[in-house]
């Protein structure tokens, strides 16, 4: 997982989210297994099942008695609701303080992404 | 849970040198456990103890209930491997893995024998003729072939290069998975082990200064990096562990800050990040706990 030194279960829940949110994984589709998830990241397989606790805990996966872990109907909108709810914190606010520190106006900004298509 | 390893206030002394003091910690069935510490920290001495190679000064160890010290019973399910095993003058690997299957009751020939492949440890060369990154494979091959239910690996990659250690870690945490079971790691390279272990002991000068869930120290503390003025105003009630200070900029290392804290921090203009293990270990490591500066 990354270097940043955030707890790897959450990196990892989030990865997930985010495969989820792309359609890496579809609802109604198999995720990996714990212990395929540890081998892929190199991490212990408790910290893994942490991680896919916690998405079960959310409702964003299932479990499947002796088959494995599945994406929920409906998690992909839920999951694009919450990471809405967490742009502006995470994206819009270090953009503003970087623009305040060079000098950058809420207009020239707005300019800048006038000229991007997304 | 059922601990398997039980330490109480275990001290050794060497002639007035205390290398264990009054430690005691627990270990459960079937986790990584990372013992880390720098060089003469007493990481060996304590996992000779736990091993009954050596008889404690004062306190108590049990493993699966009884004192490890000249007790074949408990002895027959653990595997040590030390940094400098020593083996006879005209072994080969041959011999030394015939050795071991007679001593560990769960001895995995044919996977001993992919490993031998795998680290490329020349078969026909005596062992002692081995250099030190093959001699420290011999003791990872036999370590983890013995699949043994506690297996003890004191710094087991000296002399590994890179590329081996790598394919050392990837292994143990395969074999982990396959074969569960309780697995003591010491080490002072913290980084490179730290995704593989579950709970970490930090020992310095004799004495474990930090016992808990990896996950949960992931986390526990920041570096915080700004104006020496912010940065003093935001670190205000926090555990400082660390401070460095160049012209007007300050960073420091600080312990229990909340996802809103480093909200309110990033918002006031200050560089926030979630320290490393390494990091907050080091920065543990430094200092006595008495000497640790609480901001007013």
């Amino acid at each position: 997982m990354d270097e940043s030194g955030r707890p790897i279960f959450l990196q990892l829940a989030e990865q997930l989210e985010n495969q989820i949110i792309s359609d890496q994984f579809e609802e109604e589709s198999q995720v990996p297994s714990i212990n395929e998830l540890a081998t892929f990241h190199s991490i212990n397989p408790a910290t893994a099942l942490k991680a896919i606790n916690q998405l079960v805990d959310d409702a964003t996966l299932y479990k499947k008695r002796g088959i494995g872990m599945f994406v929920n109907a409906g998690a992909k909108q839920a999951l694009i609701t919450k990471h809405s709810q967490k742009f502006r914190a995470e994206f819009v606010e270090p953009l503003i303080i970087e623009a305040r520190k060079l000098g950058i106006t809420s207009q020239e900004i707005i300019q800048m992404l006038g000229k991007e298509s997304f | 849970m059922t601990k398997v390893i039980e330490v109480n206030n275990l001290t050794k002394s060497y002639r007035g040198a205390t290398a264990v003091d009054s430690v005691s910690l627990a270990i459960e069935e079937n986790g990584i456990y990372g013992l880390l510490g720098r060089n003469g920290a007493g990481k060996t001495t304590l996992m000779k103890l736990v091993a009954g190679h050596e008889l404690a000064s004062t306190g108590e160890i049990s493993v699966y209930g009884a004192s490890p010290f000249e007790n074949s019973a408990v002895l027959a399910n653990m595997a040590f491997i030390r940094e400098s095993l020593r083996y006879s003058e005209n072994y080969k690997i041959g011999h030394v893995l015939k050795a071991a299957k007679i001593a560990f009751a769960n001895w995995d020939d044919a996977f001993a024998q992919s490993l031998v492949d795998k680290f490329q440890i020349p078969r026909k060369r005596l062992v002692r003729k081995l250099s030190r990154g093959q001699l420290s494979a011999v003791g990872v091959v036999v370590g983890l072939a013995a699949r043994a239910p506690i297996t003890i690996l004191d710094e087991p990659y000296i002399g590994m290069d890179a590329v081996a250690r790598k394919h050392f870690y990837d292994i143990l945490l395969a074999d982990y998975i396959k074969h569960p079971r309780t697995i003591v790691l010491s080490t002072h390279l913290i980084d490179e082990v730290a995704d593989l272990l579950e709970h970490v002991f930090v020992i310095d000068q004799g004495r474990i200064i930090l016992d808990a869930n990896t996950e949960d120290l992931r986390g526990s503390a920041a570096v915080i990096e700004g104006s020496t003025e912010s940065v003093d105003d935001a670190v205000a009630g926090f555990v400082i562990l660390e401070s460095q200070t160049i012209g007007t900029q300050k960073r420091v290392v600080a312990q229990g800050l909340k996802a809103e804290d480093a909200a309110r921090l990033q918002s006031a203009g200050l560089a926030v990040k979630p320290a490393t293990l390494q990091q907050l270990i080091i920065s543990q490591t430094n200092m006595d706990s008495s000497e640790k500066v609480e901001v007013a």
